[in-house]
């Protein structure tokens, strides 16, 4: 008897306990809307927020509140990269090319900028989500360069963007992240999303338009491996194909651990198609290749890969030869960044001298032109106070950010209203000898620009 | 005894065994029911292909051929793999994680062997004997692994609850993957290409089979042949029966249990290191994690086929990788599924499901030792 009122009290306890958690979260970090946060205290939770809570005279923060760097304290910025695992010939130049605009930037208004430890993004959901927590937890963050992987950054805008910071990508190019290109925001479009790699929409519409007109193939079908980035490139280029005229046989997955392609590509043989797509990564793409030849229905299909093939390993297998690979366009020869000055080659000079080999994925110069874009914007909108600390104010970064335009090394940057800043290059290459492995030597066969509207 | 003492009892006896009958009769309809709908999507669906392949739609004659041997041969790499845990589980009574990476041990180390043999010319040069030297130097690399993990990690837990080992199998397979992480790196290795007289292929009976393929399932045809040999012939392999069979009575009986069962090890590691030279052949490209899937398709092979009876694991092997690649554009493909390949993991754990649902025992009947019978 007395067990029972006891453990109805407790759980009518605990049912409270839970409503007040419940509510307390409500008004501390949802503030995509603009609602008035507590203006001059912390908008956040709990910790000790901005460290210098001058009194008297720091501009009012706005909705999304702002960050006070102290007199002598850095500005904190952070790097989250593919930096382990299969796709960590993509992640490592981009870090590495974040941390080398942070020099060449030098310092915004007397303070240094501090990266801190690289984190990783595991090219995952999971990781992004894992690294973002991390990431919020952390008050005087500005903004975030990355992920590499669009999964990942589906996983951590939210949490970025509901802490109020800014995430500036240089390599996701999943059309979900940021619009249709026709006004529609992206299933997974948040708030302080920026990128400097294309859209994979204008990648599909690329593809479509080389194997549908140039190469003259009518019928198609397309591999994919269940990640965001490859499904959605995919797609885009089946509906790219359906709507020049083309017939997508076949749109279908592989495990991104399978080995045994022998029955897919059969299926895929049935409909005998032209040529088919894959936007994978290796171990798979290796599989495919190698068990490509002789599976009946296939003999005269042309393949195409995207750029997570473009890497050394890949190339070097014999049965590789004669596909073609689209990318970003790569032809950065002598652009330079307006913001810092320093030209693509000069970059891939110092990035050799300090490194000792030549970056291993394409994206080193969107990762550098994303730290440029990010730091002038904090420049821009970053107020001295009197007592030496620094003012910035969130969504008044958010605004600096969709309104930059200007020069990068990857060519003309200009943000749209869903965060897609870069300059849409697509280009085509083809790859004939298994003895050049190196990406950048690869002939262009094809190029194209993505027109925003 | 009266006329009216008997009723009360009886009825109430009839009335027990009705409800014994009517719950028991639930569980039987509900299992009945599967079955039943089971055979009913294969029918339809293998009627669907048939129908497609007169129509001259779908997969033509070559496609289905070629996916048969490739099946096969993957099977038949499946099948040596399932051998390791079909005769651990039947002796030892516990599922032995960490046989996937003693296969795992077996292609990065005949990686290296390849990779050498390469690289001096003598894979080209002389093709049979490089791959003779891959094939000993997996088998030794997988054998030892067996046998030091046997030492290392199971012998004291003998005598132990059953799941104690099973535990320490995981950890063990974790270890092994993050130390060859650590010692090979985690990018993958890619053997050299077949040598020129395994490239191409060869038309046996009017059909034409790749050459690689043929190798595979005459290599896993002869390890048979010599373990059936090993088994039936020697002595080691009576003791082997003997120890499966029950372990104390063997002891009494003179047989070295430790040394029996360090044997076992030894020949579970042995068609581990001969599946690594046919997943070289098959597959090519090695990293750390390559022994994981496999493995866990091998012992689901091995309970497909019933655990601890060899054949039964070589059989559930092969049925496996026949499920697998066949399966789903056979039976999905024929009931109109677009893309059913991308349910080829789904497919082969069902069919298991499915073959326990009809034979709980496996396809072949398990064997196990005497403590482990029912």
């Amino acid at each position: 008897m007395k067990s029972n009122r006891v453990m109805r009290l407790l759980a009518i306890l605990g049912a409270l306990a839970l409503i007040l958690a419940a509510c307390g979260d409500g008004d501390a970090v949802d503030t995509t809307e603009g609602e008035a946060v507590a203006t001059t205290e912390a908008p956040e939770t709990t910790e000790a927020p901005e460290t210098t809570e001058a009194p008297e005279g720091p501009p009012e923060a706005g909705p999304l509140g702002a960050v006070t760097v102290a007199a002598g304290d850095p500005i904190e910025i952070r790097s989250l990269e593919a930096i382990s695992g299969p796709v960590a010939f993509l992640g490592i130049p981009n870090e590495r090319a974040t941390q080398m605009a942070i020099n060449d930037f030098g310092q915004i208004k007397g303070h240094d900028v501090n990266l801190g430890v690289g984190l990783d993004d595991l090219c995952s959901g999971e990781g992004g989500q894992a690294a973002a927590q991390t990431i919020v937890a952390d008050e005087q963050i500005v903004g975030v360069i990355g992920t590499s992987c669009s999964g990942a950054a589906i996983a951590a805008i939210p949490l970025i963007s509901g802490a109020g910071m800014v995430l500036v990508s240089p390599s996701n190019t999943s059309p979900a992240l940021t619009s249709d290109l026709a006004g529609t925001a992206g299933i997974d479009y948040q708030p302080g999303y920026y990128r400097i790699a294309h859209n994979d929409l204008f990648q599909g519409q690329a593809v479509a338009e080389f194997v549908f007109n140039d190469l003259g193939l009518t019928t198609a079908a397309a591999i994919h491996d269940g990640d965001s980035y490859t499904q959605g490139l995919a797609q885009a280029f089946a509906d790219a194909y359906t709507e020049l005229g083309g017939t997508v046989t076949l749109v279908v997955g592989v495990g991104k651990e399978d080995t045994d392609m022998v029955p897919v590509l059969t299926g895929i043989g049935q409909d005998s198609p032209e040529a088919i797509y894959l936007p994978i990564f290796q171990p798979a793409g290796d599989f495919i290749v190698q068990q490509f030849a002789g599976v009946a229905g296939l003999a005269d299909t042309q393949l195409v890969g995207a750029d997570g093939l473009l890497v050394s390993d890949f190339l070097a297998i014999p049965e590789s030869e004669g596909m073609y690979f689209s990318g970003p366009n790569l032809a950065f020869g002598e652009n330079a960044n307006a913001v810092t000055g320093v030209s693509a080659n000069d970059f891939l000079s110092s990035y050799e001298a300090e490194f000792g080999e030549a970056p291993t994925a394409a994206f080193w110069a969107h990762a550098y032109d994303a730290t440029a874009m990010l730091l002038a914007s904090i420049d821009d909108v970053a107020v001295e106070l009197d007592d030496g600390s620094l003012f910035i104010d969130r969504q008044a970064l958010r605004d600096s950010l969709t309104s930059f335009s200007g020069a990068g090394m990857t060519g003309g940057l200009a943000c749209d209203a869903f965060g897609d800043c870069g300059s849409q290059e697509i280009q085509i290459v083809i790859h004939e000898d298994s003895a050049i492995t190196d990406s950048t030597q690869l002939p262009v066969v094809f190029t194209f620009k993505g027109e925003i509207s | 005894m009266t006329a009216t003492a008997k009723k009360p009892s009886e009825t109430e006896d009839s009335r027990r065994r009705e409800r014994r009958a009517l719950r028991l009769s639930w569980v039987d309809l509900f299992l009945w029911a599967i079955r039943i709908a089971a055979i009913i999507i294969i029918v339809v669906g293998l009627i669907g292909s048939i129908q497609k392949f007169i129509a001259g739609e779908g997969i033509s004659a070559e496609g289905w051929r070629d996916l048969l041997v490739s099946s096969l041969s993957q099977g038949a790499m499946y099948g040596l793999l399932a051998l390791g845990y079909s005769m651990v589980y039947g002796v030892l009574g516990f599922i032995n994680f960490a046989h996937g990476e003693v296969f795992m041990s077996g292609t990065m180390v005949g990686f290296i062997a390849a990779n050498w043999l390469f690289e001096n010319g003598i894979w080209d040069s002389s093709p049979i004997l490089s791959l003779l030297l891959v094939l000993l130097v997996a088998m030794v690399t997988s054998t030892l692994l067996a046998v030091i993990i046997e030492r290392v990690a199971y012998r004291r837990l003998r005598g132990s609850p059953r799941l104690i080992p099973l535990i320490t199998s995981i950890g063990m397979s974790f270890f092994i993957q993050y130390s060859f992480a650590g010692f090979f790196g985690a990018g993958f290795n890619t053997y050299p290409p077949p040598p020129e007289i395994l490239a191409g292929s060869v038309t046996i009976f009017g059909i034409e089979i790749r050459t690689t393929q043929l190798t595979v399932i005459i290599i896993a045809i002869v390890a048979m042949i010599g373990l059936w040999y090993f088994v039936k012939k020697t002595k080691t392999g009576r003791a082997i029966r003997a120890v499966a069979e029950d372990k104390e009575i063997a002891g009494l009986m003179g047989i070295n249990v430790d040394r029996t069962i360090v044997a076992v090890f030894a020949v579970g590691g042995a068609m581990a290191g001969v599946a690594a030279l046919m997943w070289a052949l098959l597959f090519r490209s090695v990293n750390f994690l390559t022994g994981f899937i496999p493995g866990i398709k091998a012992f689901t092979a091995a309970v497909l086929g019933g655990v601890g009876n060899m054949a039964g694991a070589m059989g559930g092997g092969v049925l496996l990788g026949l499920f697998e690649g066949l399966g789903p554009l056979l039976i999905l493909g024929g009931l109109g599924i677009e893309g059913s390949t991308q349910l080829k993991d789904a497919v082969a754990f069902i069919a298991l499901v499915l073959v326990l649902i009809f034979r709980p025992s496996g396809l072949f009947g398990e064997r196990l030792g005497s403590e482990d019978r029912v």
